[in-house]
């Protein structure tokens, strides 16, 4: 089964880490990503960077910021191939994230169109 | 059955359908031919292959199908050997506990599947309506499927807090025989027989075994609760005939405890306090069972747990003591606080607010033999 592992992390976090820390994180991360079962993954950049588009009488709206003024922020997934949803979580369980305070969504990805 | 197709296909609808479809071929063709030497075996063979030709048909399904490796070839009735079929019920009951189900997921999904209750029954047991229990059912049973919930035993480190949900469901259980004993007085020895399966399979826990030593004691205590002539009426504990009691079946829940007492858990607790009852009325020490239940509050937080306590507490200090502490909690929707309250309320003389907590506790009021109590109670009240 393919999931969806969707990382979110708590503002200011990831940021009052020191640069060997941070270092250190994403040096994991890339790891995680070369893992077997694991297709696929990006970190996002933080989110002052993000723009909002959405359709507001019919035409597209295009806003500064995120989706969403959450107290959690989207920080970045991976795809990930898993026998069952405990083997997803075994490789979730070692998202960098979670260390710091964030919260990892596990989703089943929708199958191919039939 | 259910358990051995659910660990197969990984997929509750197709399990229960098939087995439904099995069980109507059994009923067409076994009085004409007579029944297999095998009937069990028979029958999973039969759903198992209903199952795979339905998978076969439905074309979303069909890559399911391929992800199972099944072979062309249905198995035929013969192949399979009764004594092959494994008991899979911890797999089935440990998959029901998920923690990626919510908890009153996990307990309505195992009083369905694991001990057979009706939708309505298990609605009725958590105060909800049939329609908020179907569709939670639903919800669970989808979840699996989709989120590839796996059809397992944890594994050792993940046992003991998967133990906790797995538990409280089987207590449930129990209460609900324990409670109706006209319509599922069988239920209570299945929960006790359940019970003992955990205690096999987790020898060093404790809980599991101050579970045990709890339902024991409770059944115990079974044919002296109810009499009547048609054994619906309700005997209070301080009534019941001594006599009537399971001595041997107490003696064994009391063992249980000895070897426990040094793991104070909220069940080994209860245990604990349902043994203290177990002794004639004049000799019940009240005192040490307020202690318990103490205790227990202040383990678990629960209002349910400080109601339970006003009895001891009425019987040690006074019905009065007791009244403050039950209307200090906010249970407005749960029988036995209205039901207690009148009883507290009925010692203290007050008549009139005793009658109301009584039709109050009426309306919430579905096992038979509490109803007619309560009936009784507010006609005393006049």
């Amino acid at each position: 089964m393919q999931y969806a592992l969707l990382i979110y992390t708590k503002p200011g976090t990831v940021e009052a880490l020191s640069p060997a820390e941070r270092e250190e994180l994403t040096r994991e991360y890339y790891a995680l990503r070369d893992e077997p079962g694991v297709l696929g993954g990006a970190g996002l950049q933080p989110v002052e960077t993000a723009t909002t588009i959405r359709l507001a009488d019919g035409q597209p709206l295009v806003t500064d910021g995120p989706f969403a003024d959450t107290k959690e922020v989207f920080g970045g997934y991976y795809l990930i191939e898993a026998e069952n949803l405990d083997r997803a979580t075994e490789i979730a369980t070692r998202i960098p994230a979670l260390r710091i305070g964030g919260t990892v969504e596990i989703r089943p990805t929708l199958g191919p169109a039939s | 059955m259910l358990a051995v197709l659910v660990g197969y296909f990984g997929d509750f609808e197709l399990a229960e359908e098939s087995v439904a479809e099995a069980f109507a071929v059994a009923a067409r063709r076994w009085p004409a031919e007579g029944v297999p030497p095998n009937p069990a075996a028979w029958l999973v063979t039969t759903a198992r292959n209903r199952a795979i030709d339905r998978l076969r048909r439905d074309r979303v399904l069909a890559g399911k199908l391929r992800l199972l490796e099944i072979t062309t070839q249905a198995v035929t009735e013969t192949d399979v050997d009764e004594s092959e079929i494994p008991d899979e019920r911890l797999e089935l009951i440990f998959t029901c506990c998920h923690p990626a189900l919510a908890v009153e997921a996990q307990v309505a999904l195992t009083l369905r599947s694991v001990a057979g209750l009706r939708t309505e029954e298990i609605a009725r047991a958590f105060l909800v309506s049939g329609e908020t229990m179907k569709r939670r059912l639903t919800r669970a049973k989808t979840k699996i499927r989709d989120a590839g919930i796996p059809f397992s035993v944890p594994s050792a480190g993940q046992l003991p807090a998967r133990l906790t949900a797995v538990l409280a469901v089987n207590y449930l259980i129990f209460n609900q025989g324990y409670s109706m004993p006209g319509q599922a007085a069988h239920l209570a020895n299945e929960a006790i027989r359940l019970g003992q399966v955990l205690v096999a399979l987790l020898p060093d826990q404790a809980e599991p075994q101050g579970l045990l030593a709890l339902m024991l004691l409770h059944a115990a205590r079974r044919r002296a609760r109810l009499s009547g002539p048609d054994g619906q009426d309700l005997v209070l504990l301080a009534d019941q005939d001594r006599e009537l009691w399971d001595w041997p079946q107490i003696a064994v829940a009391r063992d249980i405890l000895e070897r426990i007492s040094a793991s104070r858990g909220p069940y080994m607790i209860q245990a604990a306090i349902a043994s203290l009852h177990a002794a004639e009325p004049d000799r019940v020490d009240w005192p040490q069972i307020a202690a318990l239940y103490a205790e227990l509050a202040d383990m678990t937080g629960s209002p349910v747990v400080r109601l339970n306590s006003a009895v001891a507490i009425a019987e040690a200090d006074g019905p009065a003591a007791a009244l403050a502490v039950v209307d200090g909690l906010d249970l407005s929707g749960y029988q036995y606080f209205h039901s207690t309250r009148g009883e507290l309320l009925r010692r203290l003389g007050r008549l009139g607010e005793a009658r109301a907590a009584y039709e109050s506790a009426l309306e919430l009021a579905t096992a038979e033999p509490e109803r007619r109590f309560l009936l009784l109670r507010i006609a005393e009240c006049e």
